[in-house]
């Protein structure tokens, strides 16, 4: 589904992606780890089109990523940002219905299909009591659970999604990640960048961790969700338990693990 | 749920329904008002005659040429000029994503005020083309100049960015002011004509201004109308704009050479008149939020009725018969209000 190859982008002169190769097929849910820095939502940007790839290339459902029409490419791969900057009151549903502009011709106004996908997107998501209060008068984590419900209504085959859920409680975080996984059963590919390391394992199949503008490890959650992973990646102290349900691997942080591991290196 | 859509929807057709029967109003009464008094019934007869519906003679030729020719020209020049100040202000707004902004932040009025300046030294005041003053041509010139300049530096790598395209707006207005200023200097006698024309005046203004900004503002409009709910995902910011699938490049370009088409048609008939562009468009998204559609919509005939009451405010405040500025009475007007409705409303709405 996503196909990059010999990835680099800069801004300016400073490299921030070294030339990064992967692959991810139809119908994966893969987590995007890696420190402060280390060049995720760059990555997702690369591949949103927001920033221009310096070399290499990326292929999207099977096509080069450049050739595609703006507008196409939005009905393939929907993004959710890390934080909303929206200073202007819209109300909730409105944000919504700008996820269906995609799908509208010039002039066009909101159809009832339009209506009902935003809808039901907006229920999906627990927003649909938010439809008609202003974006600028609701809470943070209520803000971004419109914009996943944004997301959900371009109807895309790829969701590309930056710490989509680290506003939200957890009862919602959890929620949210239900609604993907499921979402994910019925064919959708899923690349989310996360700081938190153990909703990734319980979540994600498959976790690639980027360093420094590097992919450092690529693999199956079960197999690269180690200890000595973690801790090298994150440059702190972890420890592994499994999950006492799903034997999810869970990483527990160690106080004052950060200066041992300093010192050991 | 659909209900509660269906209410939204309702409201925004009664607001607008109020504001075009507002408007009607407006403009008859507003043209019944003024120095020479004239009875309602020889001010419709004498509308109805200028605009072919009644028979020819059945008013008398000073009426009909103070109704029709002098009043109601300038009543609907004013609210013409109220109503592209308005719209281009809610666009400006939206593209700068900045709720100070208004028509005037990117330099176009510089341009114009350049260009009347210039027309002024050059003695030209007088002159006319096709029964239009070169003034309004070289305002048009001066603003539209304007526009391509700060669209050429406002350009990074291919991009039109928002913050270099204001401090290309910037940069440009104070070069054309310092320009202006050299003018004022060089030219005493042209000092006190580029002042009152800049502080913005409906004063002698005739259906000849009116069809003259008439095609710009019907373009504008139309440029502006045909990428409004662009404009409701640029304010999201360039990536989630891109994201959505808005050609940002394209799109910016066209509001903003659509919006500066409005505030050059605007400024080049009635110089430089502050705080329409600037209140109108606050005032509709409080009352009936962001999205542009209907913002633009609304504002128009906001700005419209807006300009057009200060205008009658402007020609008859003083007993003696001079005019004021109208630029003077909007300012006046909607300085404190400003105030008062950003000490209202800076919890989230006016302020970022």
């Amino acid at each position: 589904m996503i196909s990059v190859e010999g990835l680099m982008a800069k801004y300016g002169e400073r490299v921030v992606l070294h030339g990064l190769n992967f692959h991810v097929g139809e119908g994966e849910l893969v987590g995007l780890l890696g420190p402060n820095g280390s060049g995720k939502t760059t990555l997702l940007h690369c591949l949103s089109r927001v920033v221009r790839l310096h070399t290499g290339s990326v292929a999207v459902a099977g096509r080069e990523l450049s050739t595609y029409p703006t507008q196409e490419l939005a009905r393939v791969e929907a993004s959710v940002p890390q934080r909303l900057e929206i200073s202007f009151p819209f109300r909730c549903i409105e944000v919504v219905l700008m996820g269906r502009y995609p799908h509208q011709h010039a002039f066009g106004n909101d159809s009832d299909e339009d209506l009902a996908v935003a809808m039901e997107a907006m229920r999906l998501t627990d927003t649909l009591d938010l439809a008609q209060r202003r974006i600028t008068e609701i809470s943070g984590g209520e803000a971004q659970r419109v914009i996943i419900a944004r997301a959900l209504a371009q109807e895309t085959k790829i969701m590309l999604l930056d710490e989509a859920t680290a506003n939200l409680d957890v009862a919602h975080k959890m929620q949210m990640f239900d609604l993907f996984l499921e979402k994910n059963k019925k064919g959708a590919t899923f690349l989310c960048a996360m700081h938190d390391l153990n909703l990734a394992s319980l979540y994600c199949q498959r976790l690639i961790f980027l360093k420094r503008g590097r992919i450092r490890v690529d693999g199956p959650t079960m197999e690269t969700f180690t200890e000595e992973n973690l801790s090298n990646i994150y440059e702190t102290e972890v420890r592994i338990i499994p999950h006492p349900d799903s034997g999810a691997p869970q990483a527990m942080f160690v106080p004052g693990g950060q200066s041992a591991k300093g010192s050991a290196q | 749920m659909r209900l509660r859509l269906a209410a939204s929807r309702r409201a925004f057709i009664l607001g607008l329904l109020i504001l075009v029967i507002l408007s009607l109003v407006s403009v008859l009464g507003a043209t019944g008002i003024g120095r020479l008094q004239i009875s309602w019934k020889t001010v419709i007869g004498a509308i109805g005659e200028g605009l072919g519906l009644v028979q020819s003679g059945t008013v008398e030729r000073t009426p009909l040429v103070v109704v029709f020719d002098i009043r109601l020209s300038r009543v609907v020049l004013s609210y013409l000029v109220g109503s592209a100040l308005g719209v281009a202000g809610s666009v400006f707004q939206g593209i700068l994503r900045n709720p100070l902004a208004d028509p005037f932040t990117i330099g176009v009025a510089s341009g114009a005020a350049f260009g009347a300046a210039l027309a002024f030294a050059l003695g030209w005041g007088g002159t006319s083309y096709l029964g239009l003053g070169t003034i309004p041509l070289l305002a048009l010139f001066g603003a539209l100049g304007a526009l391509a300049l700060v669209l050429m530096f406002g350009r990074v790598q291919g991009r039109l960015r928002r913050d270099t395209l204001v401090l290309a707006g910037i940069v440009v207005a104070t070069f054309l002011s310092a320009l202006i200023a050299l003018i004022k200097a060089l030219d005493e006698e042209a000092v006190s004509a580029i002042v009152f024309w800049v502080m913005g005046s409906f004063q002698g203004r005739g259906w000849i201004h009116v069809g003259f900004s008439l095609p710009y503002l019907i373009l504008g409009i139309y440029l502006v109308m045909k990428c409004a709910r662009e404009l409701d995902i640029l304010t999201l910011g360039e990536v989630q704009a891109r994201q959505l699938g808005v050609e940002v490049e394209r799109v910016r370009r066209r509001l903003l050479v659509g919006a500066s088409l409005l505030t050059a048609a605007a400024v080049s008939v009635s110089g430089v008149i502050g705080f329409v562009g600037l209140v109108v468009p606050h005032l509709v998204r409080m009352t009936m939020g962001a999205a542009h559609q209907r913002l633009i919509l609304l504002s128009a005939f906001l700005g419209g009725l807006g300009l057009l009451w200060s205008d009658v405010v402007a020609r008859t405040l003083l007993r003696g018969g001079e005019e004021l500025p109208v630029g003077v009475v909007t300012a006046l007007v909607g300085g404190p209000f400003f105030c008062l409705l950003l000490k209202r409303r800076s919890g989230g709405v006016i302020l970022d």
